[in-house]
């Protein structure tokens, strides 16, 4: 018996043509039908080996494989280091686990020691001796490695004591980056499918609707829909064949939650679908992923072949008469496909356009028939509700917000990464305490949060508590989580511009108001931030914002207007400067900008002249150069070239 | 395996026509097919060649007008051939305030095509993409399946000289 999963001897019965009731319990807590120390033995060997106990002689070495992390190189940084665990001998005492995301990609490759929880950043393939020599032969920290706080430089030995991981609260990302994603004994070992037999066998599916409603779980998606209200409806809806479809087309700028769930702990999703799936009484389901994440993509075939080979997923799942079978469908790249409608006809095969609700997809969905659609966010935190109950999940959060929510914090913030933190803490911590504050020392301008569909929220606003509600109430939405923050080195007007623009390029034509109103404001915007603004630009895009949002058709066109609602309303100042002024205050509107030469600073090397493509720069060897601001193209390039920081721009 | 239809030999055994037909006879009947067969025709050939999507529409029994509505609407698929290897420059929020731009600037000025475009000798295609899901290393990059982080102008750049 080499895995969890494998039969302790010839009286374990499970088979996919005879699946055995007790079967997930059974991995866990030794054999039940059959009380034999032996083969409980063999199980608990395995189960430790999986979890280290804190004495244990053994260790483990994880390494985050999440998207961010491989781009930093940690694929070569695990072979590198199996090859010298090899060389040195230790390959039976120490295991290297290739991990879902940790979270802190901003440190990126990250490495886990376990026990000792031992935390090392920024690991390079080059470093791999000097960890084997004195960490796990002499048993000594490396210091080199440990992560150390940018404003105070005390280093954190482990990862409970790094203050971006001290301050969340990790419930739905509790596995990720500790577990390897591949394979499927991790997650069992982790009181993985737990939650699906408890629903299987001990509830009835309306028991389990009620268990989610008591949590409290709002929808992750953005607009923070009931949960289990939602999955009432699909359940008293009419039909004997129902859908259960999971939304993971993330394709918000700036969020990358979904991806991290579904790299780094695919079966909790998958978990999540089933339960519902026996909620509702649905028998099939869909995962629509976005072609772009062909990492999650891989790693959810695996965990559902892994789920298949088992019986968890199929035909009489744990004998319980119970059947739910689970396909993947790719997405085709349309940012408009996240629309539930829109997602819903794209998987029959049609353009991604959303069409007019009622019917909602509880009653009309995947081929005229009853359908749940919730985002990945929303299905990974149901094992954890049926795993401890509705009441445990809803002591966590703010009265109408209950539970946790994940932010993929972002921008020029010293600590990137996705924070898992319960609703109702404060922007400000997210942002200063566990984001570590502003990047280089610069000031805290504003986060945007929600791609598109959100808004920016100011200084005086960082107390307000993170919860759908306060957040709405605020100009914004909660969105899919992404937080952007930008310091005053970012132009307010250029942000909603940017946005107008994703919005503009991703609307799908089908209703006139998103469809032309998009192109006007972004057509205004352009204007202004080309310094062609004027006076009563700022009204028209506040009343065309205000249609736009109550007449489009989706969600789409009904939350394209926030980013330029919410600029206008805390940053009012910053469109009037364009506008009267001509003058862009943060330094991006290249149009609005003069390239100048602090005469005090230039040694006159002349790098700058050589290097300017439009020949404006001029001056003698040694003194002083000039800038011919008719001939300047603002391209930057000097900026870049002087070694001196001379040139600036106003 | 697929006959060539114009009659000559060579055609007779062309391996990307048969692959296409392998996968559509796997396709039929199936409810909801024609994004994955569009998926797959373009992993065969790269891109959907006009042909292609004809033949799939015979053989699916879809109006060639749908397919090809489907096929326009969806940023993933490509009617003109693209490039060897393929440069998605990430444009989302977090990478727009740390300077993705100026990274789509260099790399376009150094391979002396736009947005959406192909070098001439078809090594490189240039796209943007909204969101790479790696903003905590922006500014970001994909060439290929390889994802770079924390770009320069001039690092990017000279990544590109990996990619043959």
């Amino acid at each position: 018996m080499k895995s969890l999963m494998d039969k302790c001897c010839d009286k374990c019965t499970h088979a996919l043509d005879n699946p055995c009731k007790d079967y997930i319990k059974c991995r866990k807590e030794g054999p039940i039908c059959h009380q034999d120390d032996a083969c409980k033995e063999k199980r608990q060997k395995i189960l430790a080996e999986l979890h280290l106990a804190e004495d244990s002689q053994k260790r483990q070495i994880l390494i985050c494989a999440g998207t961010g992390c491989t781009s930093s190189g940690s694929g070569k940084l695990a072979e590198s280091l199996k090859q010298e665990l090899q060389n040195k001998g230790l390959s039976d005492q120490v295991e290297v686990k290739v991990t879902g995301c940790h979270g802190f990609c901003e440190q990126g490759p990250l490495m886990i020691v376990e026990p000792q929880k031992t935390f090392y950043t920024r690991v390079a393939a080059e470093d791999v001796p000097e960890v084997v020599e004195k960490h796990l032969i002499g048993g000594e920290i490396v210091e080199r490695l440990l992560y150390k706080e940018p404003n105070t430089g005390e280093t954190a030995p482990t990862y409970e004591t790094v203050p971006f991981y001290a301050k969340q609260k990790r419930l739905v990302l509790h596995n990720c980056g500790h577990i390897n994603p591949e394979v499927i004994d991790d997650y069992i070992a982790n009181d993985g499918y737990a939650g699906f037999v408890k629903a299987l066998f001990e509830m009835t599916p309306e028991e389990v609707i009620e268990d989610v409603k008591r949590s409290g779980l709002r929808g992750r998606g953005g607009a923070g829909f009931p949960t289990g209200m939602k999955w009432g409806f699909v359940r008293q809806a009419a039909g004997d064949k129902k859908y259960v479809v999971c939304n993971a087309d993330e394709g918000d700028p700036g969020a990358f939650m979904d991806r991290s769930v579904l790299e780094g702990d695919p079966h909790a999703v998958i978990e999540g679908m089933a339960i519902c799936a026996y909620a509702v009484g649905a028998d099939e389901g869909y995962i629509y992923v976005r072609a772009e994440y062909p990492l999650a993509i891989e790693r959810l075939k695996i965990a559902i072949a892994q789920a298949e080979e088992r019986g968890i997923l199929g035909n009489n799942i744990f004998n319980s008469g119970f059947n739910f079978k689970l396909k993947i469908k790719a997405g085709a790249g349309a940012f408009v496909c996240g629309e539930e409608t829109a997602l819903l006809t794209s998987i029959e095969g049609n353009r991604g356009m959303p069409r007019v609700r009622p019917p909602f997809p509880a009653n009309k969905g995947l081929w005229d028939k009853p359908t749940n659609l919730n985002n990945v966010e929303t299905y990974a935190n149901v094992p954890y509700i049926l795993r401890n109950g509705g009441a445990e999940y809803a002591k966590l959060g703010t009265e109408k917000s209950k539970g946790t929510k994940i932010f993929a914090l972002t921008g020029k913030v010293n600590n990137t990464g996705l924070v898992e933190v319960p609703m109702g803490i404060t922007m400000r911590e997210i942002i200063f305490a566990i984001g570590g504050g502003i990047q280089n020392g610069m000031k805290f301008k504003a986060v945007q949060i929600g791609g598109p569909s959100g808004g920016c929220i100011p200084e005086e606003l960082l107390d307000l508590p993170v919860d759908y509600d306060s957040l709405t109430a605020a100009g914004a939405m909660m969105g899919s989580g992404g937080l952007v923050v930008m310091d005053e080195t970012t132009c307010m007007v250029d942000v909603a511009r940017f946005f107008l623009t994703f919005t503009q390029a991703e609307s799908c034509g089908k209703c006139t108001p998103c469809r032309e109103g998009t192109k006007r404001m972004l057509e205004i915007l352009t204007r202004i931030c080309d310094g062609q603004g004027k006076l009563e630009d700022i009204e028209n895009l506040e009343r065309l914002g205000r249609v736009v949002k109550s007449t489009a058709l989706c969600g789409l066109g009904q939350t394209c207007a926030n980013p330029i609602l919410s600029t206008l309303r805390y940053f009012k100042h910053e469109y009037l400067a364009h506008i009267e002024e001509k003058r862009c205050p943060a330094g991006v509107c290249t149009a609005l900008l003069t390239y100048k030469i602090d005469p005090e600073k230039c040694k006159g090397c002349g790098k700058c002249a050589k290097g300017c493509p439009a020949g404006a720069i001029t001056g003698e060897k040694k003194q002083p150069h000039v800038i011919d601001t008719t001939k300047c193209i603002k391209c930057g390039a000097c900026i870049t070239g002087c070694k001196f920081d001379a040139i600036y721009k106003a | 395996m697929a006959a060539c239809k114009c009659g000559c030999e060579q055609h007779a055994v062309d391996p990307q026509q048969e692959a296409l037909q392998k996968m559509l006879d796997g396709y039929k009947g199936q409810k909801g097919a024609l994004i994955p067969v569009l998926q797959e025709a373009q992993e065969i050939y790269g891109y959907l060649p006009k042909e292609v999507m004809q033949q799939i529409s015979k053989e699916l029994n879809i109006p060639f007008s749908k397919i090809f509505g489907v096929a326009t609407f969806y940023a993933q698929f490509h009617l003109k051939p693209r490039g060897r290897n393929i440069i998605r420059v990430c444009q989302g929020t977090a990478c727009h305030v740390r300077g993705g731009a100026k990274v789509l600037e260099a790399i376009s000025k150094k391979l002396g095509v736009g947005k959406n475009e192909t070098t001439e000798d078809l090594r490189f295609t240039l796209e943007t993409v909204a969101c790479l899901g790696a903003c905590g290393l922006a500014p970001v990059m994909m060439v290929n399946n390889d994802t770079h982080g924390r770009l320069t102008p001039d690092v990017a750049v000279s990544i590109l000289e990996k990619y043959e």
